[in-house]
């Protein structure tokens, strides 16, 4: 395996205080790599020496196979992306003079500057002829955020260090650029180190978490699914907090999983044939009705039925509770909990039923998880890690 | 607007908004009308007083003193004197008060920050007066425009010292640990990102220190470095009211001028995007 970061007995000691203890870590390339603990802890003392914004008091830290512990700090910082809490674009810039600050410290000419700054305004989702001219202040905290990452991808450096990057929006924008962010990932295959303090994040974004202890050391540093089935310590347990079978389920896609096929209809089939239909699922005493661009409308039992009357689309109840393939079973467990009838409705893109999620499914999705950890932990340590498993983590 | 993102809640409403703010200096200007009227006001208040003052001696019997003093050779020659002996101050205080600021909010130098600021405290706490007429003793500068200008410096450099001190230190930290971050030298970061955000606290200094300096240089007439302090001071000596108006009303609408041309610069020199 390929590895881009290497840290070896990195320590920092501030006057009269620890702050990084020998920490050792090999990152392979091409993964994220989820710094995660209390505060005061090291991990943001950590990231930071390896762009050597703090210099270390001992150890090394090698960048694709070169020491750089002692090499010009600003021409390593070049090489390696920067985005940092609350962003820090530069106010008085334009996103495209923010976006070509790494480009222009590099005197790259005007033209291939101007060509970049286009090519990643489009790569993060932005019309580069809307922002390119505009100040930050005229953007919303998401946007600033896509443009922060895209300012630290201008110069295409292999690494990126991200120190609490979405810890300034709010909940809901926070989850849409973490997903969004992934997807840029798989585009862009950066070797990343990302700083937080959430669990959930570091388990969403990380291929590997470090979890670091009060004592400035990693106390593991492995797979989430491994972590959060076979924490090292008491620490990293506590630390994961007692949800951590329910955390698990963030590492499955509801696209992942067999679907359960739930009896379901058509709206205006006529009440005859529903009833009849009802009759034969055997087990089920609901029967889900689509409409006629095959959404899912209502949710009817027999009783519904009996009543009389050939308009459906007010009977029963209201078929809530959707969840997207890209979805994770956490998602889909937490609509399940607040659907009518117990189950998740999975719909594509447009909307149209594809099956539904129910209790048992997300049992089994949860058995198999812990069945193939257990394969993997008799195997070994991660390095002896499949290249497959690691597509299927990350997908 | 046409934006490529498919997502409504990150293309945000804010952009609208952001759309109308005007980001030019008159664009700024013409939105908001008291505003306009106070950078059009101030400069027809200064002309039409300096012209009713030239009506009304004008139209007076002057005596032999006052035509001495009252004439377009003698006025015009104090006007300038008074000009120029600001203008250098100025470019002396600028020159010497901004780049010690600036080395004085670097981390090597940031134990000298009190031995300084406690010097610029006491130019400035000395009485103007006083200062000058230290200064003019033979024994160190004498007297003339040179000792003039001297004094003043060290009674304005306070104002310009301070702001280019706070200005700077009122840069957020994270943007300057964003550029470091992404390998920007100390110097980039002090000239692309520091300075550019410091620059309407210096200004403001620099403002003050200019209109300190055009009111003080009145003083300048006392160590014989001319000014208009000489047609005030006359006025003065020679107890004649129109000669001691026309200095006045020339010095007070001079420092209105200046004050209002340094106005302007602040808000084209504003950065923006602020």
């Amino acid at each position: 395996m390929e590895f881009m970061i290497q840290l070896e007995k990195l320590t920092k000691r501030f006057p009269g205080q620890m702050a990084v203890d020998e920490v050792s870590m090999d990152i392979p390339e091409g993964e994220i790599v989820v710094f995660v603990g209390p505060s005061g802890c090291g991990k943001t003392t950590t990231l930071k020496m390896i762009n050597r914004l703090i210099e270390p008091t001992s150890g090394s830290i090698f960048i694709d196979g070169e020491d750089v512990t002692h090499m010009n700090p600003d021409k390593l910082r070049r090489r390696i992306g920067y985005v940092i809490q609350q962003i820090g674009l530069f106010p008085h810039q334009t996103i495209a003079t923010n976006i070509a600050t790494v480009p222009r410290a590099l005197k790259w000419d005007k033209d291939r500057i101007a060509a970049r700054v286009d090519e990643l305004l489009e790569l993060v989702g932005m019309d580069p002829d809307v922002y390119r001219d505009r100040y930050p202040k005229e953007l919303s905290g998401g946007q600033n955020q896509r443009i922060g990452v895209a300012r630290a991808l201008a110069a295409d450096p292999a690494v990126m260090l991200m120190d609490e990057p979405f810890g300034a929006v709010d909940p809901i924008t926070r989850e849409r650029l973490q997903s969004e962010f992934l997807r840029l990932q798989d585009e862009v295959q950066k070797t990343i180190c990302f700083v937080t303090h959430d669990v959930d994040e570091a388990i969403k974004m990380g291929d590997r978490i470090a979890i670091f202890g009060d004592d400035h050391k990693i106390q593991q540093f492995d797979r989430p699914e491994t972590i959060l089935s076979n924490p090292e310590n008491e620490f990293v347990e506590d630390f994961l907090g007692s949800g951590a079978a329910l955390k698990r389920l963030h590492l499955r896609r509801v696209r992942d999983v067999d679907l359960t096929s739930w009896p379901a209809a058509s709206l205006d089939e006529g009440r005859d044939s529903l009833r009849r239909k009802l009759e034969e699922a055997e087990g089920y005493s609901f029967l889900l009705l689509v409409d006629d661009r095959g959404r899912p409308s209502r949710w009817v039992s027999s009783r519904d039925l009996d009543r009389s009357g050939e308009d459906m689309s007010d009977r029963g109840l209201p078929a809530a509770a959707l969840v997207e393939p890209q979805g994770t079973l956490h998602d889909a467990l937490d609509e399940m909990i607040t659907s009518n009838v117990g189950c998740a409705i999975v719909v594509d893109k447009q909307g149209v039923y594809q099956g539904v999620v129910d209790i048992d499914t997300v049992m089994t999705a949860v058995n198999t998880l812990r069945e193939e950890l257990r394969g993997r932990l008799a195997v070994g340590s991660w390095h002896a890690v499949p290249s497959e498993a690691v597509e299927e983590a990350r997908s | 607007m046409s934006v490529t993102s498919t997502d409504p809640q990150l293309a945000g409403p804010r952009t609208d908004e952001a759309e109308e703010a005007p980001t030019s200096a008159l664009g700024r200007l013409l939105r908001d009308p008291g505003r306009a009227w106070s950078y059009v006001g101030i400069p027809l208040i200064v002309l039409g007083s300096w012209f009713a003052v030239y009506r009304w001696v004008s139209g007076l019997e002057l005596d032999s003193i006052e035509q001495r003093w009252l004439n377009a050779e003698r006025v015009t020659r104090s006007v300038v004197e008074h000009i120029q002996l600001s203008l250098i101050a100025t470019l002396f205080v600028v020159g010497i008060a901004v780049p010690l600021g600036i080395m004085l909010t670097r981390p090597f130098a940031r134990r000298l920050t009190p031995i300084f600021i406690g010097i610029a405290n006491i130019g400035q706490a000395i009485p103007s007066v006083g200062l000058l007429f230290f200064l003019a003793l033979p024994a160190l500068l004498g007297i003339g425009p040179r000792t003039a200008v001297v004094g003043i410096v060290a009674y304005c450099l306070l104002p310009v010292l301070r702001n280019t001190m706070v200005g700077l230190d009122q840069v957020d930290d994270k943007l300057i640990e964003a550029g470091r971050g992404m390998g920007l030298t100390t110097g980039s970061v002090l000239l692309r990102i520091e300075l550019p955000l410091a620059v309407p606290v210096i200004l403001a200094g620099i403002r003050t220190a200019l209109i300190l300096t055009v009111g003080t240089m009145v003083l300048a007439t006392f160590i014989n470095a001319g000014g208009l302090g000489d047609i005030i001071n006359g006025g003065i000596v020679n107890n004649r009211t129109p000669i001691l108006l026309t200095g006045a009303v020339l010095t007070a609408g001079l420092a209105l001028l200046i004050d209002w041309l340094a106005g302007i610069a602040q808000e084209v020199l504003r950065p923006r995007g602020l």
